[in-house]
């Protein structure tokens, strides 16, 4: 068999609760997501988006189907072999982006590397080599209190990077922003991009949507259609 | 692993270095735990040695022996050298006794005069009380057994009367009796109970003062040494089986003298001790509960405050066990700065005490290493419960958590 998908969704389903009160958030998802591209999630709320971001995070399981990543069924990991996987391949990026607080920027993004019992050095020179990728590397020793909102997006996206991730999840990753730190977030991301990382993020902004390769759209717990072949990046890129 | 443990423990001082105060706070509790239980013990380790300086002062391993009324109208017959023989010849286990009288008097030197006591006591009294002579020296065999005026001055004398320096061989008087000083003794701690300055004292032979400032040949009380070999007890009930036969004593009387056995105040002290230790642990155990629970309920607390933090360290692939031993070492590293901060308060705490109520300071390695180690226990005992529950944590709950 020639080299499986990066990611292989087939007929996941996901329900909350139980008896009458049971809630089918995933009615049978199928999505098959490969090497390098950009994925937009997109759809109202309920539609199922976020749950299929967890799972595809491997932060939670489907009730039925079949997740492969890389060729391995995830459903059938324990929770520690799944937090394995999430620390070898995956990078998170959050809405809120989530730093630690009265921690300079430094020390949130070699925080991934504390749990590989990485050197001093290395963590160091991994965490300033991944400030230096997003731009912020003058702001290393700031904590996120002395930072404004799209640079603690940075920051985030730097700590997602730090461990070189095959997959960078962003949720909502401009949420909290304003649309020029958006833009500069989404041309970050692009950029990475092109560097080989795989993304796949969720937003309800088409104009950040317009960014990806690829636009997956959910409604009422399915996958209702699929744009492909988007260009990655936008006029704006042109001086990236 | 060891490389596990030193991020762990970094996380767990970056978690204290952001949390500074609250975490001073939360370790008072410990720290004024074990800063109690060191001081008291320090404290007591200091009234210990103390009083075992005084005893050590009426000699080790010997008996003081003196009158004691019965009928507080009637003086008791008072013991004389025949006594003190017989106690020598017939009891097996003593090496020896010793009778002593005290008489008070004025010293004159130099034109000078002190109000001190002039005791009688021969070379064997000074064996048996341990006294040691610093300078001249002792009585000769023939100024004992003729009474002869030579004496043997304190310290205290010299510091009042004499110059330093010029005291062996210079004349002084007692009362109306001159004598040469032919030796000086060291400086000695006051007997238990004793109000009299030990080193405000000078000694002649016991003939000496029983003939020139007594007028008769009674003792007023004596020293027994005794092998230690030997049980105390025993000797002690020789001791008073010999003296109420010579001193004809019904049997349904009473003793009319007293045996002082300095063992016996040893063991009194121990105990007092031994009390005061089992009290001082029970208070420590209690408070440094309350300074436990403290911790935990601030962990509890901490817990529910960095839910979403625990979210995201599970979701960068934090496994359970990573984020439950995070937790945990931070308590531990929390009670271990309280257990530091709490050696520190006591040790200037004891010294400031010890000095202030006149005792020794006594420090002891091992109550502080214990007390240390304690502290990490306590953090292990009181942090897991905390750290268990976050780690239990499930990462998008966690995440989601506001």
């Amino acid at each position: 068999m020639s080299n499986p998908p990066l990611i292989e969704l087939q007929g996941i389903t996901k329900s909350f609760g139980m008896g009458a009160a049971a809630f089918q958030a995933l009615k049978g998802v199928d999505l098959i997501i490969e090497r390098g591209d950009f994925v937009a999630v997109m759809g109202p709320s309920g539609s199922g988006k976020s749950t299929t971001m967890n799972i595809l995070g491997c932060l939670d399981v489907p009730t039925s189907g079949v997740f492969k990543f890389r060729g391995v069924e995830v459903q059938a990991l324990t929770r520690d072999q799944r937090s394995l996987l999430r620390r070898r391949y995956l990078g998170f990026v959050f809405q809120g982006f989530n730093l630690l607080a009265r921690t300079s920027a430094l020390e949130n993004v070699e925080l991934p590397l504390l749990y590989r019992g990485e050197s001093k050095k290395a963590r160091q020179e991994a965490a300033e080599h991944a400030l230096d990728q997003v731009g912020l590397l003058p702001w290393a020793d700031h904590t996120p209190a002395e930072l404004s909102g799209g640079q603690q997006q940075r920051v985030a996206i730097a700590r997602a990077l730090v461990t070189q991730p095959d997959v960078l999840l962003a949720d909502e990753p401009t949420g909290n922003l304003d649309t020029e730190r958006s833009l500069e977030i989404m041309e970050l991301l692009a950029r990475l991009n092109r560097t080989g990382i795989t993304i796949l993020m969720v937003t309800h902004e088409m104009e950040m949507a317009e960014y990806a390769k690829t636009i997956v759209h959910f409604r009422d717990g399915l996958v209702e259609r699929i744009e492909r072949g988007h260009k990655s990046g936008t006029p704006l890129a042109e001086h990236a | 692993m060891l490389g596990m443990i030193g991020a762990t423990m970094l996380l767990a001082l970056r978690e204290i270095r952001r949390h500074l105060l609250r975490s001073f706070l939360t370790t008072l509790g410990i720290i004024i735990g074990v800063a109690a239980v060191i001081t008291m013990v320090t404290l007591g380790r200091g009234l210990t040695a103390d009083v075992q300086e005084d005893i050590a002062g009426l000699g080790s391993d010997v008996f003081i022996i003196f009158p004691q009324r019965v009928d507080p109208n009637i003086a008791p017959p008072p013991f004389d050298d025949e006594d003190i023989r017989a106690v020598e010849m017939q009891i097996p286990g003593v090496e020896g006794a010793a009778g002593s009288v005290q008489s008070s008097t004025t010293a004159f030197h130099n034109g000078q005069d002190w109000g001190t006591t002039v005791q009688g006591g021969d070379n064997e009294f000074f064996d048996a009380q341990s006294i040691e002579i610093i300078e001249g020296r002792p009585f000769s065999d023939r100024e004992m057994a003729r009474g002869e005026s030579v004496c043997i001055v304190g310290p205290k004398i010299v510091e009042e009367i004499f110059v330093e320096g010029r005291v062996i061989g210079e004349q002084m008087r007692l009362g109306n009796v001159s004598c040469q000083v032919i030796g000086m003794i060291d400086e000695r701690a006051n007997a238990v109970g004793g109000g009299n300055d030990a080193d405000d004292v000078v000694f002649m032979p016991l003939k000496t003062v029983q003939r020139r400032f007594i007028g008769n040949t009674d003792v007023q009380f004596f020293v027994v040494k005794y092998d230690p070999g030997f049980s105390s007890a025993s000797i002690q009930q020789q001791l008073i089986d010999l003296l109420r036969e010579r001193r004809v004593i019904q049997e349904d009387e009473p003793n009319d003298f007293n045996i002082v056995d300095t063992a016996e105040i040893n063991d009194t002290v121990n105990q007092v001790t031994g009390v005061m230790t089992a009290v001082v642990t029970v208070i420590a155990g209690i408070s440094l509960l309350v300074g436990g629970i403290g911790i935990m309920n601030i962990m509890l607390v901490s817990v529910t405050e960095r839910t979403r933090e625990i979210g995201i360290r599970l979701a960068i692939g934090a496994l359970a066990r990573e984020v439950r031993l995070q937790f945990l070492t931070e308590a531990v590293v929390l009670c271990c700065f309280g257990g530091l901060l709490g050696i520190g308060l006591a040790f200037g705490l004891s010294i400031l005490l010890a000095s202030a109520i006149d005792l020794p300071f006594i420090f002891d390695p091992a109550v502080n290493i214990l007390s240390f180690v304690f502290s990490a226990v306590m953090g292990i005992i009181f942090g897991y419960y905390p750290a268990h529950r976050a780690s239990k944590l499930d990462p998008i709950d966690a995440l989601r958590h506001e």
